[in-house]
């Protein structure tokens, strides 16, 4: 009963999040209603005993995603009245092709495909975070390291795409500055002295 | 259920660990590397190759050409697998000799290039050896990642820049469109691994309702397929690419990855859904007859090579997928073999007579000249008469004129076509190479029977005019002598 209500509760947040998303007229408030609309989600994961996704959702899109997001929005000077311009003059194609993933969902959902019964509820001490964890380092270790390699190719991209050595910046190097000797750069110079006259 | 990988597992996916080690061994020893020209990083990469087909002939004579299957059924070492890769191999070592004096003019031969090159050979043999979705899409994502910085990688560059956005943007839709459709298979049967899939499949042929939702997926897979295959109405990224992207990474793009593409249609369509063979031969209709018509028609209209090339090879995936949809014939599938067999020939081939053409656009172009427009063709007999030999029979080929390799490519597709009945099909398929012919042969002219406009002498590195006569010479060696590698593809489509 609790979780019902719940569920509900839930429910209702995130879909009036996801509709402030794409109603809001500050990017910075739609980023803000898609985090809350995250954190709902998460929350409905939860119900479902999927701690797991819910922790994953939090921690990679409202953390890191979104973030990000955020920072581009923020640091790009987006003319808002420009991208409202196409809004009416798209909206019939939109509706046609909303309209048919709609239905398209619809037909599949109401030949009944999906039903599945309940899942069954983990033992103590046996949570599905543990049971991914088992399963992604025995089972599917390959797969598990190929995605490694694409990480490592990310990052490989990114340097070879991003970094720019320029010719005329001065760095220092601690190598050659601990290597120093007084020779190096104090000079002995014997000058007679000189004599008041 | 989950057994931990043992040793067999990983003496299985040998090449695959020799490669991942060496790319990694290359990236760090490069960075030691102070010659501009990058000896030995060429060394090093021709060495890793080489380990690699050393440790895939290891795994075929280890498994006496068996089918055998590593890490739980996520990997699969077969006769298709191991000749895909032995061609790959070759591919990316020829794309190594080609490339290099082209880079190292433009400042471009950096030891990223051979590193990111190395990784996208790695993803093709995971997409290869896979059989689990899983796998195949992370062999995907691993070849696209790299193909897409390689495209980029020249940053200073509008052009270049502007044709990885496009890349990135289409294959990031595909990939989404890919994956859709395997979840949709995955609900409907209940597994990701391919083989499981065939079986499921086949013992859900009564049910309607998920029978339907079966080939909703399959659109999205299919979708999924054309796309990294570059066929109508999938095609818009490859012209774009094509021209964009510096010479020598067109050459990488136009090659290797083809035959990663065929690898993926043949695990999912042929390994997966044969039992949805009646429902996806439909598709690969169509899209065989826009690809060929689009395609060809297009091409006579272009001026610049690299663009024009690229819609041959719109023209010539859609001419391969002929082989691919005459496989089933009223649900059963004697003629299989040949139909699927006669696919991967014309494939390899493609990719033969494909590493000669941008390897010719790569050895004409020089320090501050691109190579790249019908008019630099201009007068090739004065200025080279050899290359512009090699470079006649690599037309010839593409055009499909006996007696070189694509003559026999294209009549193999051809016979497996008019075998399964799609004889007016096979008709259209000629006429539009007819079509075809016209801007190949064009080439040809310019080369024969122009003045050239430009008079600076043709040279290049001596190992590259060995491999480029080679290259040429091998496409006409094998539309003399088809055979061996005609019934060693077969031999590896039977035993899938």
């Amino acid at each position: 009963m609790f979780e019902t209500a719940l569920f509900y509760a839930f429910s209702a947040i995130l879909l009036l999040a996801a509709l402030r998303v794409i109603t809001a007229r500050n990017p910075v408030h739609s980023a803000m209603f898609l985090v809350l609309a995250f954190f709902t989600a998460a929350g409905i994961w939860l119900l479902l005993r999927a701690e797991f996704l819910a922790i994953a959702l939090v921690l990679v899109y409202v953390g890191a995603v979104m973030v990000l997001f955020l920072f581009v929005v923020m640091m790009l000077d987006i003319n808002l009245e420009r991208l409202r311009e196409g809004f009416w003059r798209n909206l019939p194609l939109a509706v046609v092709v909303g309209g048919i993933l709609v239905f398209e969902m619809v037909a599949l959902l109401a030949r009944h495909v999906f039903e599945a019964a309940p899942a069954a509820e983990p033992g103590p001490g046996n949570s599905n975070t543990r049971q991914l964890g088992l399963l992604v380092y025995t089972h599917y270790a390959y797969a598990f390291e190929v995605s490694a390699v694409i990480l490592l190719v990310a990052i490989i991209a990114a340097i070879a795409l991003t970094l720019r050595r320029r010719k005329d910046r001065r760095y220092q190097n601690p190598a050659e500055q601990v290597k120093v000797r007084r020779e190096d750069r104090v000079r002995l110079v014997s000058m007679p002295s000189e004599r008041d006259e | 259920m989950s057994a931990p990988a043992t040793l067999t597992d990983f003496l299985l996916a040998a090449p695959e660990l020799v490669l991942l080690t060496g790319a990694c061994a290359l990236m760090i020893a490069d960075l030691y590397v102070k010659d501009p020209q990058r000896e030995a990083s060429f060394i090093i990469a021709m060495l890793v190759l080489l380990g690699c087909a050393a440790a895939t002939v290891f795994v075929m004579w280890g498994t006496g050409g068996h089918v055998a299957y590593a890490f739980n059924k996520l990997y699969v070492a077969d006769l298709m697998a191991h000749l895909l890769k032995l061609c790959a191999y070759l591919a990316v070592a020829a794309a190594l000799v080609y490339s290099r004096q082209y880079l190292h003019e433009r400042g471009l031969l950096k030891g990223e290039f051979l590193t990111l090159l190395l990784f996208a050979l790695l993803g093709m043999m995971v997409m290869m050896s896979a059989n689990s979705f899983l796998t195949l899409y992370l062999g995907l994502e691993l070849l696209s990642l790299c193909l897409y910085a390689m495209v980029a990688l020249n940053r200073d560059s509008a052009l270049s820049t502007e044709a990885a956005m496009k890349y990135f943007v289409l294959g990031a839709l595909a990939s989404g469109l890919l994956l859709y459709g395997m979840s949709m298979i995955y609900g409907a049967t209940g597994t990701l691994t391919i083989t499981e899939v065939a079986k499921q499949v086949a013992a859900l042929s009564g049910k309607t309702a998920e029978r339907h939702l079966l080939v909703f997926g399959l659109v999205f897979v299919v979708s999924g397929i054309a796309f990294k295959l570059g066929v109508v109405p999938f095609h818009m990224w490859i012209p774009d690419v094509y021209e964009g992207a510096p010479t020598a990474v067109t050459l990488v793009i136009g090659t290797a990855p083809k035959l990663a593409a065929f690898a993926m249609a043949m695990r999912l369509l042929v390994n997966g859904l044969l039992d949805l063979a009646h429902d996806w031969q439909q598709m690969l209709v169509v899209l065989a007859l826009l690809s060929m018509a689009l395609g060809n028609i297009t091409a006579i209209a272009q001026t610049n090579l690299k663009r024009m090339l690229a819609y041959s090879t719109i023209a010539h995936m859609g001419f391969m997928l002929l082989g691919l949809l005459s496989g089933v014939v009223g649900g059963n599938t004697y003629s299989a073999g040949e139909a699927y067999a006669a696919s991967m020939f014309y494939t390899i081939v493609y990719v033969l007579m494909s590493l000669g053409a941008f390897g010719m656009l790569l050895y004409l172009s020089r320090a501050g000249f691109e190579c790249e427009t019908l008019e630099d063709m201009k007068g090739l007999n004065r200025r080279s008469p050899w290359f512009a030999f090699i470079m006649l029979v690599l037309m010839f080929s593409l055009a499909g004129i006996p007696p070189t390799a694509g003559f026999y490519a294209k009549l193999a597709v051809l016979s497996a076509a008019v075998n399964a009945g799609q004889v007016w099909l096979a008709a259209v398929a000629v006429m539009l190479s007819l079509v075809g012919a016209f801007y190949y042969l064009r080439v040809v002219k310019l080369m024969y029977f122009d003045e050239p406009g430009d008079t600076a002498p043709v040279e290049g590195p001596r190992e590259m005019r060995a491999l480029l006569s080679l290259n040429g010479l091998a496409v006409l060696g094998l539309g003399i002598l088809p055979g061996s590698l005609m019934s060693l593809c077969y031999i590896a489509i039977r035993s899938l």
